[in-house]
């Protein structure tokens, strides 16, 4: 049975990465719970809580020994040499951005499981931290730039005058941007949002946003197969400037949100967008921490231009709600090493075939295990759908001209059969061939329910036959009597059982209302 | 009037009571009727056959057995065809039709035997057309026969249902087709009764060859394809006995039936020709060895409290519903919850099941109003507003693959769209694939929930805790 420390963050950092309420589903895991003193504090989560809920309280150097360590932020150097030889760490890493932080944690036989690096695959969907922390941050962002703004979201008409509502312009319709969206129409602002990815409009639409699409001429769209933005191109990217400076010359308040995975986050709006925006006006932008995705923002800064724009840079917007973002985080946390326990006995074991397993994993045994290889995630269903139709198409029947030509050669042959035949036989392919027509037609529009009645009618009507046979039982000769017999007899089970089993079926069948 | 002139005039009247009858059957609301004019049209034919063959015989000798036989052989056999309709349960439906074509189809090689063992007195160039009608309507009927008793071993399981591949199978029918060719020109040179025997050996074989080669999941196909075949078999027959009504009424039934299989192998997006061949259900199924993830499990209260708290419920029901009898603890389903203000309606795909319209019989049985009772494409748009979708017993025509995954075995088939529901809940014995041996990814989608067991149980246990 391993034992899990729960340490202490850093003072900035107000969340935590275990909850009481999720301490219980660890231990029900197999594992042993300790938690720093004061670990939970800044979340409201008091030292007494976490006893009451079966984890032990210890001082940290005792915490940071655990066989694993949960934490939230990335360690320092000096808390990296806290944790004992061939210790688990599960944090955000963010080994992409920090190669240095990867490589030291590759030492004493240290694993290093990076919680930020959950692919986007819907199985993993419930240990997807940045999507849980960014849900939050895009709320909180919206909070954060009412605070600051000087007016109502909402418009009113009061007798004291009119009060237009407030404009507001998100930047990217991500998870954040998403609930950004939903935060700010829910405060009665007009919302317009931008987004490379087209499929997004819907989303946007369904929450209450205006997507404003950036058209490009002759480019086809691209579907991110990876679930998360791409770069753009140039055409596109100066279309989409376009747009983002005729907004911010009229909206109030802009959220930025763009960030793609293991780059600097894209520039959207330049000083001269934020130039012409109205004083009073505000920015937040929430990819401060990747260096920005507006001109003159500052990592988890306020900056106020000399126009009167407020530009905040805040990047720990989910630690401003310690409380829920601990939760989910911690929750997220959980299902992470319930999946790395799958004896659910305390033991932790990777399974590198595991696709999610695989990629979080950053450092094993001391051995830096990252990038791991690329992840195709299902988000894109209209690649399949689109491709669908081109794997079917060779399929198709013959061309129109083919059957035309074997249409003109069948009725060539009828109608020399019919020509050169002897008397009886071009009357009776007449009927033939006005019988075949008359069953197409009749049978045409059968509703497929009665499909098996039709059948069954169909096949006691075959029973025909049975006139055949009843002809040929006069014969003078005895073998052919008892043939024809029997040939009546087995056509006679199909009369009669077919017409009674079809009656029996029908009777089934009826309507509603006369049950 | 002659007796033969009645006949005449009773087998036009026949005919066109048959093609009432079928016009009827298209219909709910006329097919009642249409049942009523088929029988009519066939006591007037029987009728006027048995006038026209008992006045033509009439003082001669074999008259007296003939009339004998006649009347035993009709009685005997509508005995056992009405006790066989009553007995039969509606989940047997598609064997005992497929055993009723073999019934036409043994019947057309005894008329075709008949026919050359019985001289005609013809001469010349209508000896020779005789001859060759011989030979077609026992072909015909042979293949009907033998293919008709393996579908109806197939689908009553007693032998496996698994599609039998032969080398070179194509080879071997069209093989069989040119050999009849060939003796049906040899016979007409020479007539000898062992070419005879050696054309009716052949058509056994092929007609068994034919539909052993055909998959399981096919089968809705096969039995009305060869609904087709026996029409056709009677019309050989009436070319051979120059009977007009036996040439129409196989006509009929054949085209009727042709169209019937053309109908649902667009349905499956088979081709026709490659069915009618006894072709497909032979691309090797691809392996299934992409990971999915992980399925989600859910006990019947669970599903129970979902189905009353849903305001729209959807029920496609497959095979397995058939199997496991569950029909009518659905059908008691379906009335509390609508009892509850539940809209709850039924998705049937034009092939679920073993027998065209296979589901709407067993509905009908357990007395499922039709009016809910809906089609593939009279639903399919409708499921992304539903609620809850409960897949019972069917598994390829609710596979997202055919619609997503182009490289899928069934891709390009139309199934019902259930993964758009908000939730779906699949009834399962086990993880298994279905009949075209293809995963089916919905078992992972996160909106789906498997209820693993027998289906009639679980149906029962959901009732018990509403």
């Amino acid at each position: 049975m391993s034992r899990i420390g729960v340490v202490a963050e850093a003072p900035r950092e107000k969340r935590v990465a275990a909850t009481p309420t999720t301490v219980p589903k660890l231990i029900a895991l197999g594992y042993d719970v300790v938690v720093e003193a004061g670990a939970g504090a800044q979340s409201s989560f008091p030292d007494a809580a976490y006893a009451a809920s079966g984890a032990t309280v210890v001082p940290a150097a005792e915490a940071w020994a655990s066989a694993i360590v949960l934490k939230v932020d990335a360690p320092t150097p000096d808390e990296i040499a806290r944790l004992a030889d061939g210790a688990t760490l599960i944090a955000l890493l963010s080994p992409a951005l920090r190669p240095d932080l990867v490589e030291a944690l590759a030492t004493r036989g240290i694993t290093a499981l990076a919680l930020d690096a959950v692919p986007r695959i819907s199985r993993a969907q419930s240990m997807d931290v940045l999507s849980s922390m960014a849900n939050i941050s895009g709320y909180r962002a919206v909070i954060e730039a009412a605070n600051e703004f000087g007016r109502f979201f909402t418009g009113q008409v009061t007798a004291a005058g009119k009060v237009p509502p407030a404009k507001v312009l998100v930047a990217g319709a991500g998870v954040a941007g998403l609930a950004a969206i939903g935060a700010a129409s829910s405060l009665g602002a007009i919302v317009r949002a931008t987004d490379p990815r087209p499929e997004v409009a819907d989303q946007v639409a369904s929450i209450g946003g205006q997507y404003l699409e950036v058209v490009v001429p002759d480019e086809a769209k691209e579907v991110s197969s990876d679930g998360y933005a791409k770069a753009t191109s140039e055409a596109y990217d100066r279309r989409a400037a376009e747009i983002y400076s005729e907004q911010a010359a009229d909206v109030d308040i802009i959220i930025t949100t763009a960030l793609i995975p293991g780059r600097a986050a894209p520039r959207l709006i330049t000083a001269a967008d934020v130039a012409s925006m109205k004083p009073g006006s505000v920015i937040v932008d929430m990819a401060a921490a990747q260096g920005g995705n507006v001109e003159g923002s500052i990592e988890g800064e306020r900056v106020v231009t000399e126009n009167g724009v407020a530009i905040l840079g805040f990047t720990d917007l989910p630690g401003r709600l310690p409380q829920q973002a601990s939760q989910l985080f911690a929750t997220n946390l959980v299902n992470l090493v319930k999946l790395l326990t799958p004896g659910k006995d305390g033991h932790l074991r990777i399974d590198f075939d595991d696709v999610v397993q695989r990629t979080v994993t950053v450092v094993r045994h001391g051995e830096v295990t990252w990038p791991p290889p690329p992840v195709q995630v299902s988000a894109a269903p209209q690649k399949a759908a689109s491709a669908a139709p081109v794997a079917v198409e060779p399929k198709k029947p013959m061309p129109a001209r083919a059957r035309g030509w074997l249409v003109a050669a069948g009725i060539a042959v009828l109608f020399a059969v019919c020509a050169f035949a002897p008397p009886p036989l071009p009357q009776h392919f007449l009927v033939l061939t006005l019988s075949v027509v008359v069953g197409f037609y009749v049978i045409g529009h059968v509703a497929h329910a009665l499909h098996t009645p039709l059948m069954s009618v169909t096949n006691a009507i075959s029973g025909i036959i049975v006139v055949g046979a009843m002809v040929q039982i006069m014969a003078p000769d005895l073998t052919v009597q008892i043939l024809a017999a029997v040939g009546v007899l087995l056509a006679s089970i199909n009369i009669f059982g077919g017409f009674a089993v079809t009656r029996r079926m029908l009777a089934m069948f009826q309507k509603g209302q006369t049950r | 009037m002659s007796a033969v002139a009645v006949a005449g005039a009773a087998y036009i009247v026949a005919a066109l009571l048959f093609i009432l009858s079928l016009a009827g059957l298209s219909k709910h609301e006329t097919s009642r009727r249409g049942v009523a004019f088929g029988i009519v049209g066939m006591a007037i034919a029987l009728v006027a056959t048995v006038w026209v063959t008992v006045t033509g015989a009439w003082g001669q000798p074999q008259a007296a057995l003939g009339l004998t036989l006649l009347v035993a052989a009709v009685l005997g056999g509508g005995a056992i065809g009405l006790w066989r309709a009553r007995v039969v349960e509606m989940t047997g439906m598609p064997e005992l039709i497929a055993l009723l074509h073999s019934f036409v189809g043994l019947p057309a090689v005894l008329v075709g035997w008949n026919g050359a063992l019985y001289d005609t007195g013809l001469e010349g160039a209508l000896a020779d057309i005789h001859h060759a009608e011989v030979f077609i309507g026992v072909f015909i009927g042979g293949v009907t026969f033998t293919g008709s008793i393996v579908a109806f071993l197939k689908l009553s399981g007693r032998i496996s249902s698994k599609p039998l591949v032969l080398p070179g199978k194509n080879v071997l029918n069209l093989g069989a087709l040119v050999v009849f060719v060939v003796l049906t020109v040899w016979y007409v040179i020479t007539p000898e009764i062992w070419l005879l025997v050696l054309v009716t050996v052949l058509a056994f074989v092929l007609g068994w060859h034919l539909v052993a080669s055909i998959g399981g999941g096919d089968m809705p196909v096969v039995v009305s394809m060869l609904n087709s075949y026996s029409g056709w078999a009677a019309a050989a027959a009436g070319f051979l006995l120059n009977n007009d009504l036996l040439i129409v009424t196989g006509a009929l039934v054949g085209s009727s039936g042709a169209y019937l299989s053309y109908i649902m192998c667009k349905a499956m997006n088979r081709s026709f020709l490659s069915v009618i061949a006894g072709g497909f259900g032979i691309e090797a199924p691809s392996v299934g060895d992409e990971d999915y993830g992980d399925h989600r499990e859910v006990d019947a209260e669970s599903a129970a409290d979902m189905l009353v708290s849903a305001s729209s419920v959807v029920i496609t029901p497959g095979y397995g519903m058939a199997v496991a009898q569950a029909q009518h603890g659905v059908a008691d389903l379906v009335q509390k919850l609508r009892e509850r203000g539940v809209d709850v309606r039924f998705g049937i795909h034009p092939v679920a099941g073993r027998l065209p319209g296979h589901m709407n019989v067993l509905l009908a049985e357990a007395k499922v109003p039709y009016d809910i009772v809906l089609e593939m494409d009279e639903i399919n748009d409708d499921l992304a507003s539903t609620d809850v979708v409960l897949v019972i017993g069917a598994n390829d025509t609710v596979n997202p693959a055919a619609a997503e995954d182009p490289g899928s075995p069934i891709a390009g088939m139309p199934v019902l769209r259930v993964w758009e529901a908000h939730n779906v809940i699949v009834f399962k014995r086990s993880m298994a694939s279905g009949y075209a041996g293809v995963p089916n990814p919905l078992f992972y989608r996160d909106n789906t929930q498997m209820l693993f067991g027998d289906a009639k149980e679980k149906i029962d246990d959901i009732l018990r805790h509403l």
